[in-house]
């Protein structure tokens, strides 16, 4: 038997990272969903307000961030489930790796599959709700930025609700207060691009949050998981 | 292949172990240590802490316990669970292993899943496998283990006749190569090799 050593932590991470997009990938079902939620919840718009389309268009930073911030909110009670049920969980808890990176694969996997495709077709939902052209860089920019620090506060929900059989209503009323922060930035970022002001303090401020999640989440996230597991 | 151990040759160790479960005591004051070589096998009904004691012995478990654990070498932990993951192929399962332990090569990967009895399921996905077959998956991880220490919780559960066999086969050549293993089983071993036996009863210890 030869002698080897652990991987190290980032070749172990970007094992994790790949692992995790193939499972997602192998079930399109799970990624579609967030996205048919999103292209759903934005149709019934038009049907209750009205749908006249300077009334649209002033509701709809609004109501893209509000959607965006629930769908992201669905999804991310699966971060942890399946592997938390199959008993991964307990074994990624006893690797050498620091569990610090490798739950940062598994939020960043969430994020690529979740809040970065929603960013990319935002404009065809912006386009629904007559959103102008001029602000859709923004609103993708902004959706880009946020959803990564709605995933990482999700993930910090899910590590803690992951034991519970039913932690889905628990991890919305743990979570959501977080993601305020994020609303509010993210609907100014499109309503400064709306009124011709400059957006960059917006996104900066968006990019800051997620520095500061990226650096504090996964401690979080680490110690949810391993009371979870441990209980 | 050559065992690094800790300062005094112990590849485990506890001292005054205490569990506590709810009310029940399940255990009191055990001490607990492994030396290269060393063959392990837990016993006790059901209910009587078995599972709990590993999961305290792994790591996994880090509160509602009192005593200490000294864990000098890079261990391996097979619990109730088979951490196989339905959507992917075993050698997937294998190769991409959250346990981190090493890099292996896809050829070891394919010799440790023949071992097993799973030459020709390399790429099959997974959820068509039996609950045995998930077993076996996970069990090919001790082909490929590189760590000295072994904690295996019922490794015999959904394993055939012939699997149980060279299950016990491989644990004495693990233990021969200077390894250690811990296992929980209510089956009588039948193995050539001299075996530590523990014996959890309910509210106290032998």
């Amino acid at each position: 038997m030869t002698e080897t050593t652990a991987p190290g932590a980032v070749s172990f991470c970007l094992r994790l990272l790949r692992r995790q997009l193939t499972l997602a990938i192998r079930r399109p079902v799970a990624v579609g969903n967030p996205l048919l939620f999103f292209a759903m919840v934005v149709a019934l718009f038009p049907l209750g307000i009205g749908p006249a389309p300077e009334t649209l268009a002033g509701f709809a930073p609004g109501i893209l961030w509000i959607v965006a911030l629930l769908s992201n909110l669905l999804s991310a009670d699966g971060i942890f489930r399946s592997d938390f049920d199959d008993g991964s969980l307990e074994q990624l808890l006893l690797a050498p790796q620091p569990l610090y990176l490798s739950v940062l694969a598994y939020v960043a996997a969430h994020w690529l599959v979740t809040g970065v495709l929603l960013a990319l077709v935002s404009p065809l939902f912006a386009a629904m709700l007559d959103l102008p052209v001029v602000a859709w860089p923004s609103l993708a920019a902004g959706l880009f930025l946020g959803s990564g620090v709605m995933s990482l506060v999700g993930g910090i929900g899910a590590a803690l609700t992951v034991g519970l059989r039913r932690g889905g209503m628990l991890i919305s009323l743990l979570i959501l207060p977080f993601y305020m922060p994020v609303l509010i930035f993210g609907t100014a970022t499109v309503q400064a691009a709306l009124d011709g002001a400059p957006v960059q303090p917006f996104l900066a401020l968006l990019g800051s949050m997620l520095c500061l999640s990226i650096a504090l989440a996964p401690l979080a996230i680490s110690a949810g998981l391993r009371i979870s597991v441990d209980a | 292949m050559s065992i690094t151990s800790g300062c005094d040759g112990l590849l485990l160790q506890c001292s005054a172990l205490t569990l506590v479960r709810g009310e029940r005591e399940l255990f009191s004051g055990l001490d607990v240590s492994l030396r290269p070589g060393e063959v392990l096998q837990v016993e006790g009904e059901n209910g009587a802490g078995k599972t709990s004691l590993l999961r305290v012995l792994a790591g996994l478990a880090r509160y509602g316990y009192e005593g200490e654990i000294t864990r000098p070498v890079p261990l391996l932990y097979i619990g109730h669970l088979s951490a196989v993951k339905e959507l992917l192929t075993p050698r997937e399962n294998l190769a991409w292993h959250v346990d981190g332990h090493a890099d292996y090569r896809d050829s070891d990967v394919c010799a440790a899943l023949a071992k097993v009895g799973l030459a020709g399921y390399e790429d099959v996905p997974s959820h068509q496998l039996s609950a045995g077959q998930h077993r076996r998956v996970n069990l090919a991880r001790l082909h490929l283990s590189r760590q000295p220490l072994w904690l295996l919780d019922e490794p015999f559960t959904a394993i055939d006749r012939d699997g149980v066999a060279s299950l016990e086969h491989l644990f004495v050549s693990h233990a021969k190569r200077g390894g250690a293993v811990v296992l929980t089983s209510h089956q009588p071993l039948r193995m050539e090799y001299p075996l530590t036996r523990l014996m959890l009863r309910a509210g106290g210890d032998l």
